[in-house]
């Protein structure tokens, strides 16, 4: 066990995951010579050589296209996008080509490619370069796709992307790059795909949180607890496949659900998973599901702005009282 | 010409009635004979009809508030009339009051009625000091709102909806609300006890427990009417109390074997314990009585009323002639008589007016209780839990089905002996219902 950086632990998975497998291979913009946009292949050039990290020029749709050749003839790419607005140029080749070749092939391709990089929103990077689009991705089936919220998740979690044969979207944050936790030392720390987690035990109400939500959901948990309401927190960890049953777990026992995300509401993967409950759970609902989302309006610019259009502890505190009917 | 209408009297005993739910806005025409409203009487809840055409003026008496007989509780007239001469108690001593016409009223106690409405006159129309919380919901079809886990708990418990007040959005009922009704009602059937978890929370030092926080509830009519008839009954009323333990084998063999014959019949030991008494008040006619002051009077048949506990409260309905009936069809009767008094759908003449009364708490494992006596009764029958117990039988000790019964007399019209000797065929019936097919 170490404490590290979520960046730093994404480093090690892939360093540790680069050395075990020689098919495996990165490319992005800026992630050899630069060592990353944000530093997460720091130091990987030096040790792998240029075969293996690879800078790519600025075009987003040619190296996914190569990425998905490279698989085809029997590669691991890892491609990264220096933001997941940036992968939206490269849709086509990955809705059509990675997500359906396994399918369209008969079988006789698959595609164990990894697009990484950050999404959701930054500092004041506006309205083009602050896109969740984790529910877009989750849209098709071929795709897997993940976000850590963790650096032990993100480790455990990318080392388990990267060894799957499957196209897997890992969504990370840019926000939470710095954030520090334990991380387990062995090389074959992995975690599942497709598993949920309980970051926080409770029984009075359900907060499913992901990503950049979850530290959010914590200390909202932590606020309302003093106040007498235990609530417990889930992260999917996985968005596509869907741990749906510790969701349902969880909401057998609390009767209300609260869904925090940093998107917005129309069509998210807050939405998915409350029509999931409301197919599954509907006779323990106290309340209907309810979710925290982000605000229905492009990012806004300004720093004031961009706050309000993002979901606080304070928005989830009362939330969770609305469906504890409390006020 | 606008007219009051005043609180009418809906049931024999009823001398204040509670508004339960308006069926007409103000602003509504209404035609004689139309349903105006819904009252909560002492035991039910019944309509009042209009008994003029024309216009709901005005309002007097809100939803959730209470008004004595004869008090004016709305005003119906022409659209646009004048009304504020009529707005306050009501005018002409001389007006008869009104009365709605439930289902069967009897004759005599509508001639009673001028007399109490002309007293009731007098009083300026009252309004509760703390109006009970409307359960209305903000939805104009006036459906009730509940989510769905509250809605599987109150019928896993079997708590009418109808008796619960929702505190979520739209009055809507929540698990809470639930949860309080059950923790606030007795269990129905034995099960292992939901204890509810208390939030920890330690003191601080030299810190003690505040006083108890409570919330006061307005007392419900039934409640009341509970209240009021029961203090007339265990003070001035001589009561002694007589138990018997009773060995149940055959009894218990009797009812499986009807049912085993009429399945459809669903026989309960409890239609069981009602035949036996009645064939025992046949027997003993100076305990099928009652004290009325100057006379004794004596019935002729066996009335026996069945305590049924409700949500609101209890309920005696009447198994009329219980002597005369089958067991199928004492047994119907009760099942059908329970539910409506659960629905609170009785009639006033379905729960006044027994001759004897038997209560059993033996389903929530009482062993044996001492009931008070309805009045006018001459006594009361209360069944505690029948379970098996070691007895002895010719010397030797052995496990027999007993149930223990203790009978609540009113010494005015039954002694010690008279109540004592009914006990006694009443417990040998029970051991032998075969003497039910002996000559009477």
């Amino acid at each position: 066990m170490a404490e590290m950086t979520m960046r730093d632990a994404l480093n090690q998975a892939l360093r540790e995951e680069l050395a075990r497998d020689e098919a495996v291979f990165l490319m992005g913009e800026e992630v050899a010579e630069y060592q990353g946009a944000y530093k997460v292949t720091r130091g990987l050039l030096d040790e792998f050589g240029p075969k293996r990290i690879i800078d790519t020029p600025i075009t987003e749709l040619g190296f996914a296209g190569l990425g998905v050749g490279a698989a085809m003839a029997g590669l691991r790419p890892i491609v990264e996008f220096m933001t997941f607005n940036f992968s939206i140029l490269a849709t086509d080749q990955i809705i059509n080509s990675a997500a359906k070749m396994l399918y369209m092939s008969g079988g006789q391709f698959k595609i164990p490619i990894v697009f990484r990089g950050p999404g959701g929103s930054a500092y004041q990077v506006s309205s083009q370069h602050s896109q969740a689009l984790e529910s877009w991705y989750a849209y098709f089936p071929g795709l897997k796709v993940v976000m850590p919220s963790t650096p032990a998740d993100a480790k455990g979690l990318l080392k388990s992307a990267i060894r799957d044969d499957d196209p897997v979207i890992f969504i990370e944050q840019e926000r939470m790059y710095g954030m520090k936790g334990e991380v387990p030392g062995n090389e074959d720390f992995i975690i599942p795909l497709g598993v949920a987690e309980v970051k926080r035990e409770g029984t009075d109400a359900t907060i499913v949180a992901r990503s950049l939500m979850v530290p959010v959901a914590l200390k909202a948990a932590e606020e309302l607890e003093k106040d007498g309401v235990s609530c417990e927190v889930i992260d999917p960890r996985t968005i596509r496949p869907l741990d749906i049953d510790t969701i349902i777990d969880s909401v057998r026992k609390t009767n209300r659900v609260v869904v925090a995300e940093e998107s917005h509401p129309f069509c998210g993967v807050g939405a998915e998973i409350s029509a999931q409950i409301a197919e599954r759970a509907f006779d323990y609902l106290d309340a209907p599901v309810t979710r925290v989302s982000g605000a229905d309006v492009p990012m806004p610019y300004a720093k004031s702005l961009e706050q309000l259009a993002l979901p606080d502890y304070e928005k989830l505190i009362q939330a969770v009282r609305k469906v504890s009917y409390l006020d | 010409m606008a007219t009051q209408v005043v609180m009418p009297k809906l049931s024999p005993t009823m001398e204040e009635g509670q508004l339960s739910r308006w069926l007409k806005k103000e602003g509504d025409k209404v035609s004689m004979g139309e349903p105006l409203a819904e009252i909560d009487t002492d035991k039910a809840t019944m309509e009042m009809q209009s008994l003029a055409n024309g216009v709901l003026l005005k309002i007097l008496v809100n939803e959730g508030e209470s008004a004595p007989l004869g008090d004016p509780i709305a005003i119906v007239g022409a659209e646009g009339e004048d009304i504020s001469n009529l707005i306050g108690p009501k005018k002409s001593a001389k007006e008869e009051a009104p009365t709605a016409k439930p289902e069967a009223e009897e004759t005599e106690e509508r001639e009673q009625e001028p007399k109490k409405a002309a007293t009731a006159v007098a009083k300026p129309a009252p309004k509760e000091e703390a109006p009970r919380p409307v359960t209305t919901p903000s939805r104009d079809d006036g459906r009730q709102l509940i989510s769905p886990i509250a809605a599987r708990m109150a019928a896993e418990a079997g708590i009418n909806l109808k008796s619960l007040q929702g505190s979520g959005p739209g009055g809507r009922i929540v698990k809470r609300d639930v949860e309080d009704a059950i923790s606030s009602k007795v269990e129905r059937i034995p099960t292992t006890p939901r204890l509810r978890a208390v939030p920890a929370r330690s003191l601080e030092k030299g810190e003690v427990y505040a006083p108890s926080a409570y919330r006061d509830e307005t007392v419900s009519e039934m409640r009341r009417t509970i209240a009021k008839r029961l203090v007339t009954s265990l003070g001035p009323v001589p009561h002694f109390f007589l138990t018997t333990e009773i060995d149940m084998e055959r009894a218990a063999d009797l009812r499986r074997a009807i049912n085993e014959l009429y399945p459809d019949a669903k026989v309960s030991i409890n239609d069981v314990i009602i035949k036996v008494a009645a064939a025992a008040l046949i027997q003993h006619p100076q305990v099928n009585a009652s004290f009325q002051e100057k006379n004794i009077r004596y019935y002729e048949h066996a009335d026996i009323g069945v305590a049924v506990a409700t949500e609101n409260g209890l309920i005696t309905p009447v198994v009329r002639s219980a002597d005369l009936k089958s067991l199928p069809e004492i047994g119907a009767e009760v099942r059908e008589l329970a539910e409506r008094a659960r629905a609170r759908k009785l009639k006033p003449e379905e729960y006044t007016g027994a001759t004897f009364s038997i209560s059993n708490l033996g389903m929530f494992g009482i062993d044996e209780f001492t009931a008070v006596i309805n009045p006018p009764e001459g006594a009361i029958l209360a069944i505690g839990a029948m379970a098996p117990k070691p007895v002895v039988r010719d010397g030797q000790i052995v496990v027999r089905q007993t149930m223990r019964v203790t009978m609540s007399c009113d010494h005015r019209v039954v002694d010690g002996a008279t109540g004592a000797q009914f006990l006694q065929t009443f417990k040998q019936v029970m051991e032998n219902p075969l003497y039910l097919f002996l000559a009477q």
